[in-house]
């Protein structure tokens, strides 16, 4: 039986303010018991303070076969990144 | 025995025998995400005996602190009612089992935090918000098997039609009850009883379970009487701590 129960993913929210963060899955036969379960197993130490649930098979994730095309363009452009910009000093925690 | 000393073992060996049962049942569930709902509603429910324990020891007087009255006390000593020392079946027998336990703890917990007793009201504050969350657990559950298959609905319908007669005596009361509710410690019975039936009546009515009719409800257990099975379940609660008197870790 346990088989036939789909896989979720579990995305806990730590406090006020800051994203959900992806914890770990777990397998529940619906929605509701898995956020039940999602409860017991990632927030029992008070991780956290929302929760979402999502089934694994609706999440379309990158093929790592892709990676080639998908990232390593990224690598050579260090025009994307701020670090040509002088900070004033007033600035402090940058 | 002192009234509220009685009513206080009650409650805690109500929770006590329940979590016992339920940790029977870990790695018993259908799976190992529901081993960890069991396990943590056991724990709860340690953690509600233990504080009715040290505070039955406050009560009592004699200097027994919480592992006394878990450890030492023998099987008539126990005032839990029937239903939670009923042995572990099918999954839904434990859920059914859960459920209407769950049913009465709620309402009985909201109640309680209205108690003149501070600290039955303050441990009331905290098991509500526990309970609540067992009740929607055992609840979400009873209507998946009941409103499932053909298999799971037979099954908790089998389970309901056992354990029935094991709820009345959830509801009884006595001069223990009678005289602390007149005292405004203990939640009324008549008016838990009320709540559990219409919590109940609604989620089997969802589950698309029966609702047994004249039953004849068993008793005893908050006398002390117990069912055969709860020897061997105290054995096993109490055989480390007997084999190793005043151990510590």
């Amino acid at each position: 039986m346990s088989s036939d129960w789909p896989l979720w993913e579990v995305f806990v929210r730590a406090k006020r303010g800051v994203s959900h963060v992806h914890a770990g899955t777990v397998h529940a036969p619906d929605a509701e018991l898995a956020m039940q379960s999602a409860r017991d197993l990632f927030t029992r130490r008070a991780e956290g303070v929302s929760l979402w649930v999502v089934r694994s098979s609706d999440i379309t994730a990158s093929d790592p076969d892709d990676r080639a095309s998908m990232f390593d363009p990224a690598l050579d452009k260090t025009f994307r990144h701020p670090t040509d910009f002088v900070l004033p000093d007033e600035v402090a925690n940058m | 025995m002192d009234t509220l000393l009685t009513y206080t073992l009650r409650q805690g060996d109500r929770a006590l025998v329940l979590a016992q049962r339920l940790l029977e049942q870990v790695t018993h569930a259908p799976e190992i995400e529901e081993d960890m709902a069991l396990a943590n509603l056991a724990l709860d429910l340690i953690g509600q005996a233990r504080a009715l324990y040290t505070y039955a020891g406050e009560v009592e007087g004699e200097g027994h602190d919480e592992d006394h009255f878990a450890y030492w006390r023998d099987q008539h000593d126990f005032l839990n009612p029937l239903l939670v020392e009923q042995p572990n079946g099918d999954f839904a027998h434990v859920i059914v089992r859960q459920f209407l336990h769950d049913a009465f703890a709620l309402p009985y917990w909201q109640a309680m935090t209205r108690s003149s007793d501070a600290t039955f009201a303050a441990l009331a504050g905290k098991s509500e918000k526990e309970t609540a969350y067992h009740l929607r657990h055992s609840r979400a559950w009873v209507v998946r098997l009941g409103d499932g298959t053909e298999q799971s609905h037979t099954r908790a319908q089998v389970a309901v039609d056992e354990l029935w007669r094991y709820t009345g005596e959830l509801f009884e009361h006595d001069h223990v009850e009678e005289e602390l509710v007149a005292a405004d410690i203990a939640a009324d019975p008549a008016v838990l009883a009320g709540e559990w039936r219409s919590v109940v009546e609604s989620t089997l009515a969802e589950a698309t379970l029966a609702c047994p009719s004249e039953v004849v409800m068993q008793r005893g257990g908050r006398l002390g009487q117990h069912t055969e099975g709860f020897s061997y379940l105290l054995g096993e609660l109490q055989v480390v701590a007997r084999a190793h008197p005043g151990a510590t870790w």
